[in-house]
């Protein structure tokens, strides 16, 4: 298929139904408004439901009810607003439903801004909701990216029954992009949805939807199987981009958008000769430790570069387990890092222009 | 020997939780006995709350869900949105539709969602130990109201159908009583009405339940049922506050 | 090295949005990289409308112009007061002059003072004042073809729009002709 130029909102809407989804529940708030207002119009031509919610809550509680019956279902939303979906998500996590839940971080705390941030880092990897539960976290750089994925997404939460969260950022939903349609072929190999409630008709035993586990011990085989899931979720489902790795002094760590201002910096710095590498995380959860192993031995030092305040430094620490001491370079509150701040950073770090 | 009665094939054989004397057993048999006189049990989807009927759905045969703590209408609105020809109903507390949940239950109705609520007011928060609910009467001593409820702090109490007859997607709502028999026959027949405004399709339907709350209440059964009578009915009133054709 | 990042602005209504997604679009279809971001949120509330557009050789980093355009296509007073200091030293600021009284300050960067609406009133369709701005803007930067930008231009209108192709085509060539 041809590229079309599209609006990232609207591009992951058909995206979206492109992948299956047939059911969509959301509420209003910038920057994310396009993708329900693109969905109110092509769900009924694909024989699907858009339904606005009267709040976040009751949109994500509507995502669990459509789930539970096995449909193909999504919600998007800000992060304020994923603030307020947190309550569903545990229970959707939980009761082991899969759904796609679509991101576009602005910044914050409270009500924050509208301009693009990534300051949702922790909210998207260790759960705004309570209980032992995680989200498979995709992170695109781009439009191409983001529409490549969400099949995957899909399929993942299928295959895993498990809620997936879709992160961008008000770039990645506001900008329009060259963007090409796909074929994708999946990964998985899809189970029947035989949990789903559906009506018994008489020939089964009720299916039950339920994250109630009122004895202990059964609360905690619920959460060693869940546990189970999530150990095969690390093992085969963190991705992640290296690039200009060769000979790196630094190598510097940075997803979604973000990520292109670094590659466009590393470009220049080496025109200037100082060979910089990049760990983009694909998945924020399973945040991709492999991808560590690739520093090279020429490396003397990490730098995350984000549109938050170091919210993923630990996890970097984590993953590189000491090995190279961990600098931060970051902008906050929809201040977009440029790539002279980035440069005069590396540049800070290995003493100096050479 | 004849049968002259049994146990609905609408309940599970799981046997219940419920405290001696309380009238959620009363009630999820009138449901019950309702799903299986329409012929709807295997087409049902039902949706628990959280409160003390948090267990309801071990106890329906048919299948269901367990909602957050006042979201079964939004539930059941995304079930019912999926699968339009089913029977969906949720079964919720007064401290989870007239407290935490009353953004649900009253946009449920706005969008007119083919679903029925059995709506049961005890006036009291049971599972969580007797604290205040917006429907405690002015004076009824609740954990978090030790000297009894007063206007001045908390208000008056709410009228939940009152409210929602004020919705014109709620196509059906009536307040009964199960403290007689001849109040449980007449619960049974709302509840029964209320399900076939859901199947033909005409808009939201609520039954809110008067129940009792002996344990919390700190009454023994008998007396609850005598307080109810005595003390809820006249705040709360019985009777029908919308039918369809009504609607304007 | 094409690395161009280009500002349009003016009032809501004006078509800046659609003279940024030309510029993309026609960008797109010769194979270039290209990004489109609208200005959004409470400040296109109160009136005034703004994009940002790259047209690149390399992969866009950040679709976001900070103090770095080398092109700013101003259609209203509002817009140059906003923008003239967001050019580099050495770039372009188009003024449409039929709206915009004063003069560029700056004298690092060229200004070109284009009548846009009133040769649009000219061609008897005040609408395409942003064409005859985008006419001139190609014309001075090269940065796409005008073929591509025509071609653009039919997907974007479709079937019922294209007897207005003419004038539009029209427009671009007035204001090229306009800072020859």
């Amino acid at each position: 298929m041809a590229k079309v130029l599209m609006k990232g909102n609207e591009a992951i809407g058909a995206a979206a139904i492109k992948a299956g989804c047939k059911y969509f529940f959301g509420y209003p708030i910038t920057p994310q408004n396009e993708l329900p207002e693109y969905m109110s119009k092509e769900m009924p031509k694909v024989g699907g439901v858009f339904l606005q919610a009267e709040s976040e809550v009751a949109a994500i509680n509507m995502v669990y009810g459509a789930a539970g019956c096995g449909a193909r279902v999504m919600t998007s939303s800000s992060s304020p607003g994923i603030a307020l979906k947190q309550e569903g998500i545990t229970y959707i996590a939980g009761a082991e439903l899969p759904c796609v839940i679509v991101n576009i971080v602005r910044g914050g705390p409270g009500l924050g801004g509208i301009q693009p941030a990534q300051s949702d880092y922790n909210q998207v990897t260790r759960g705004g909701g309570n209980g032992d539960y995680k989200l498979l976290v995709y992170a695109p750089a781009n439009l191409q990216e983001m529409v490549d994925l969400m099949q995957e997404a899909f399929d993942a939460a299928d295959y895993y029954r498990n809620p997936v969260m879709m992160v961008g950022d008000g770039m990645i939903g506001q900008m329009m992009e060259p963007i090409e349609f796909r074929e994708m072929p999946s990964r998985f190999e899809l189970p029947a949805k035989d949990w789903a409630t559906t009506g018994t008709k008489g020939a089964r035993k009720p299916n039950v939807i339920n994250s109630l586990f009122l004895a202990p011990q059964q609360l905690e085989d619920h959460n060693i199987r869940l546990q189970a899931k999530y150990d095969a979720m690390k093992a085969n489902e963190a991705r992640f981009e290296a690039y200009n790795m060769e000979n790196a002094e630094v190598v510097i760590v940075a997803y979604g958008t973000t990520s292109r201002i670094v590659r466009n910096a590393i470009i220049d710095l080496k025109e200037q000769g100082i060979n910089v590498g990049l760990i983009r995380p694909i998945t924020l959860w399973p945040f991709p430790d492999k991808a560590f192993d690739l520093v090279p031995e020429t490396c003397k030092s990490l730098l995350s570069v984000e549109m938050s305040m170091g919210q993923m430094v630990d996890d970097i620490k984590i993953a590189s387990n000491g090995r190279w001491p961990v600098h931060f370079y970051g902008r906050s509150g929809g201040m977009i890092p440029t790539p002279e701040g980035v440069m005069n950073k590396v540049k800070e770090m290995v003493g100096g222009a050479k | 020997m004849a049968i002259v009665a049994q146990k609905s094939k609408g309940l599970t054989d799981k046997e219940t939780h419920y405290c001696p004397g309380c009238t959620h057993g009363i009630i999820h048999k009138l449901v019950a006995e309702v799903l299986e006189e329409l012929d709807v049990l295997g087409e049902t989807i039902g949706v628990a709350p959280v409160g003390c009927s948090v267990l309801a759905y071990d106890y329906f045969n048919c299948d269901m869900h367990e909602a957050s703590h006042g979201r079964a209408p939004a539930v059941a609105t995304g079930i019912k949105r999926v699968m339009p020809d089913k029977v969906v109903f949720t079964y919720q507390g007064d401290g989870d539709l007239a407290s935490i949940g009353t953004a649900e239950i009253v946009h449920v109705a706005h969008r007119g969602e083919k679903i029925t609520t059995i709506f049961v007011n005890n006036a009291i928060y049971g599972m969580t130990g007797g604290q205040m609910a917006p429907t405690t009467l002015i004076g009824q001593r609740a954990t978090t109201a030790p000297l009894g409820r007063t206007v001045e702090h908390s208000g008056m109490p709410l009228r939940v159908s009152e409210m929602l007859a004020t919705i014109t997607g709620a196509v059906f709502v009536e307040r009964v009583s199960v403290d007689t028999p001849a109040n449980i026959r007449k619960a049974k027949k709302a509840i029964k009405e209320a399900f076939q405004c859901q199947l033909e399709g005409k808009g939201f339907s609520i039954v809110e339940v008067l129940s009792t709350c002996p344990t919390n209440w700190g009454m023994t059964p008998i007396d609850s049922l005598k307080w109810l009578q005595d003390n809820l009915i006249p705040y709360y009133p019985l009777g029908n506050f919308r039918k369809p054709g009504e609607v304007k | 090295m094409l690395n161009e990042r280009i500002i349009c602005a003016g009032f809501g209504g004006q078509g800046v949005m659609l003279m940024g997604q030309l510029i993309s679009y026609a960008g797109m279809l010769e194979g270039k990289e290209v990004s489109w971001l609208p200005s959004y949120g409470p400040e296109m509330r109160g009136g005034t409308a703004n994009c940002s557009v790259m047209v690149s050789d390399r992969p866009i980093g950040s679709p976001v112009i900070t103090d770095d355009a080398t092109v700013a296509m101003v259609l209203n007073l509002p817009s140059l007061d906003k923008f003239e200091n967001d050019v580099v030293p050495g770039g372009k600021l188009l003024i449409n002059s039929s709206l915009i009284e004063k003069k560029a300050t700056r004298t690092d960067i060229t200004a070109y003072y284009i009548p846009a609406n009133e040769i649009a009133v000219e061609l008897g369709n005040p609408r395409v004042a942003n064409m005859v701005m985008l006419g001139a803007f190609l014309e001075l930067t090269k940065t796409v073809e005008v073929s591509s930008v025509l071609s653009a231009l039919k997907k974007t209108f479709g079937e019922s729009k294209l007897h207005l192709m003419p004038v539009n085509e029209e427009a671009m060539k007035r204001g090229a002709a306009a800072v020859k």
